[in-house]
């Protein structure tokens, strides 16, 4: 099969998507079969997303996806260890997952083992009792176009379930490692089960070695938190010049869950689109989103969220900050639906953002839909520069400008640095930056 | 060590520095007082470096360089420090790591080493004993929810820790109880020195009564309109600062 014959991706994305599945490799059972006939339907009948899409007012995702003469790639080769050491948190007690766009290396990797864990490839899980369970059952991916590309064509992932009442001793660095030798676009499909009484912290975080290739990263991981389980997630974007994401998480939260979602943008990555959904399915659950984004350059940060309170005494917090450098781009949405069913629900969001670039700017809109009339909600948003107050402070003690500038970042992403329970995870994200601020 | 020469400034176009003239050597205590709104916090902006404030005319010259050309972090390492009216907060930037940050730029400025963290934890407590710091305060965010004296105390124990050459002083006084008084003015006479001088912005002759000035200067309006010994500061207790202003008129009116 010569690469002339098959159509370009993006064209075929719009033209004949069909064509694309042929390039990917059939998943037993039958049944996802099925799953991933009907997501390319639903995908044809969607569309890419464009300006007019509620979702993407201001995310022009099809400029993104035809910036480069991407293929589908559905494959991985073998990366050196050097090259996965770019991820590593130093001083970091972990067990340290590698998955090469996507596919499991076990030889590179750290498994949990013990009692009730399973971690392993997708692939080889389908007929796992949490995988019919519960993939792609969440509403939400079945009515986002790239959602449903990826159900449609993805190879592989992972899969971790972890038995009633099992807890991982250490938390679990799960690093993905894209590489191409062409410009790629690359879907990992992952899936964690946490059934009842089950604790896990779980940080994600991506290298792309350096490649004149540009990886187009289009993710989804969807979460189950069953009732009374709590899942600490972190997900650490690190920034790299040849790397473009769209990283769709799907959380589905029990009675007495908690969740705790990290996300963290680092400069250099020019595009990146974070969706995150929280369906509450249960009560008296506890859920905790915070963001921080820093971009640099022309970056482009999406991070677009979605609390589903369904059911009754659920309390949500959600707080994303965003520092923005040069002219770099910020797109914050934070819907919250509040059913008629969740009653005495607290949602509580902020979005706070350092504009710090001379064309720097931000797009932060709060969707708040409440259709029960005993609940707690509340939204907040500011866009500002450093206070001319505290600057003067500080550079009259002898610390100059850039020294300044970094402690003040420093000090306005400390609340949701202080919230990071991994001790080494904490340091290094508040050296990554302060290093960023320094450069 | 500094030299004011007929300094005029202005803010958001408004005037309010007239020219001012100062000479202050090594080893001087100065005080500058005067009613609200004469000057003397603008007049310790300008020599900060303060941006909002804009000098129309004159000169101000320290150790022989031209202070005005100077960022304020420069002036700062250069030895010049303000002890701030109102201190800002500002929340997650830490007491200590602001205060190694601050300490290492200026001697870097000067071509020595970073201190060790061995040294600085002692220079640290020896200086917190002088003004009687708590350290738990140290830990904190920068005044964060600090009361008014603990502001004032942590102005001047960062006056101990960076060891300037000049110390302004703005109404460190206001907000500060008698003991307080008594505590952080022992701590200012301990750092009196040869090599140093200080200017002590007050409103009340009872500062005074603990750190003796060599010098009291009269601001108002945007000049300085008498200069005495600190009898001076005695007769403005007593009669207030009307048959100045009255003297004033007299004058501007012959
Ligand atoms: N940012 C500013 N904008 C306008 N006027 C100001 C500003 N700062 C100070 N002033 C004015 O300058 C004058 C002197 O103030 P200040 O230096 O604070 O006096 P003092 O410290 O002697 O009480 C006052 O009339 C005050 O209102
Ligand atoms: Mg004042």
């Amino acid at each position: 099969m010569t690469s002339d014959m098959i159509l370009p991706f993006y064209q075929a994305l719009t033209e004949d998507v069909n064509a694309l599945s042929a390039q990917v490799p059939s998943l037993a059972p039958d049944t996802l079969h099925d799953i991933r006939r009907e997501a390319l339907d639903r995908f044809t009948a969607l569309g890419l997303p464009t300006l007019k899409t509620e979702a993407w007012r201001y995310t022009n995702i099809q400029r993104y996806l035809k910036e480069f003469p991407y293929e589908l790639l559905t494959t991985a080769t073998p990366v050196a260890a050097e090259a996965i050491d770019k991820a590593a948190i130093p001083e970091l007690d972990c067990y340290r997952i590698v998955l090469v766009n996507g596919h499991l290396q076990a030889d590179q990797s750290a498994l949990p083992v013990g009692k009730g864990i399973t971690v392993g490839a997708m692939s080889a899980h389908t007929d796992a009792p949490g995988f019919v369970t519960y993939f792609n059952k969440q509403h939400h991916l079945v009515n986002e176009s790239l959602a449903t590309l990826n159900t449609a064509l993805f190879a592989d992932g992972l899969y971790i379930e972890l038995a009633a009442n099992t807890v991982i001793d250490k938390p679990v660095h799960i690093v993905n490692v894209y590489t191409c030798e062409r410009h790629a676009f690359i879907q990992p499909r992952h899936l964690w089960v946490l059934n009842k009484n089950t604790t896990a912290t779980i940080i994600e975080s991506s290298v792309h070695p350096e490649t004149t290739a540009v990886a187009f990263a289009n993710s989804v991981l969807e979460t189950v938190i069953a009732e009374n389980a709590e899942l600490w997630h972190y997900n650490v974007q690190q920034g790299e010049e040849s790397f473009r994401e769209v990283h769709t998480t799907a959380a589905q939260q029990h009675n007495n869950s908690r969740y705790h979602h990290f996300n963290f943008t680092l400069p250099n990555t020019p595009f990146t689109r974070n969706n995150l959904t929280v369906a509450l399915n249960g009560s008296h659950t506890e859920t905790n989103l915070n963001g921080l984004y820093i971009a640099n350059k022309s970056q482009h940060v999406d991070n677009h969220t979605f609390m589903d309170h369904i059911k009754p005494d659920c309390h949500s917090n959600e707080l994303y900050k965003g520092v923005l450098l040069d002219n770099a781009n910020g797109v914050f949405t934070g819907r919250i639906l509040v059913h008629q069913e969740a009653q005495k629900t607290n949602a509580f969001q902020q979005n706070n953002n350092l504009l710090l670039g001379s064309k720097a700017d931000i797009n932060s809109q709060p969707q708040l839909e409440i259709y029960a009339d005993d609940v707690k909600c509340s939204h907040g948003f500011t866009a500002g520069q450093f206070s001319e107050e505290s600057m003067f402070y500080l550079r009259s003690r002898g610390i100059g400008e850039d020294a300044a500038k970094a402690l003040m970042v420093n000090a306005f992403s400390h609340d949701i640095t202080e919230a990071v329970k991994v001790p080494a995870l904490q340091h290094y994200l508040q050296v990554q930056i302060a290093e960023i601020m320094n450069n | 060590m500094l030299t004011i020469k007929n300094l005029h400034a202005e803010v958001e176009g408004k005037k309010i520095l007239k020219g001012i003239n100062l000479e202050i050597n090594k080893g001087e205590m100065h005080a500058i007082m005067g009613p609200n709104g004469s000057g003397k916090s603008s007049l310790a902006s300008v020599l900060a470096g303060r941006d909002s404030y804009t000098v129309t005319e004159g000169e101000v010259w320290f150790n022989g360089k031209n202070l005005l050309e100077m960022a304020p972090e420069e002036r700062a390492r250069e030895g010049v420090f303000l002890a701030f009216q109102y201190p800002v907060e500002i929340p997650g930037v830490s007491n200590l790591n602001f205060l190694k940050t601050a300490l290492n730029e200026i001697r870097a400025y000067k071509g020595l080493p970073a201190l060790e963290a061995r040294e600085f934890l002692k220079l640290t407590k020896e200086k917190q004993q002088l003004v009687d710091f708590h350290s738990n305060l140290m830990n904190r965010s920068l005044n964060e929810g600090f009361s008014g004296g603990e502001k004032k105390r942590n102005e001047i124990f960062q006056l101990a820790m960076l060891n300037p050459q000049l110390a302004i002083l703005d109404e460190t006084d206001s907000g500060l109880d008698i003991d307080a008084l008594r505590i952080v003015s022992n701590g200012v006479n301990k750092l009196r020195d040869a090599e140093k001088a200080f200017v002590i912005i007050t409103h009340y002759q009872r500062l005074l009564e603990y750190i003796i000035p060599d010098f009291v200067h009269v601001l108002y309006d945007g000049r300085i309109i008498r200069t005495g010994t600190k009898e001076l500061a005695l007769e403005l207790e007593e009669r207030g600062y009307d048959w100045l202003k009255e003297e004033l008129h007299l004058k501007e009116s012959v």
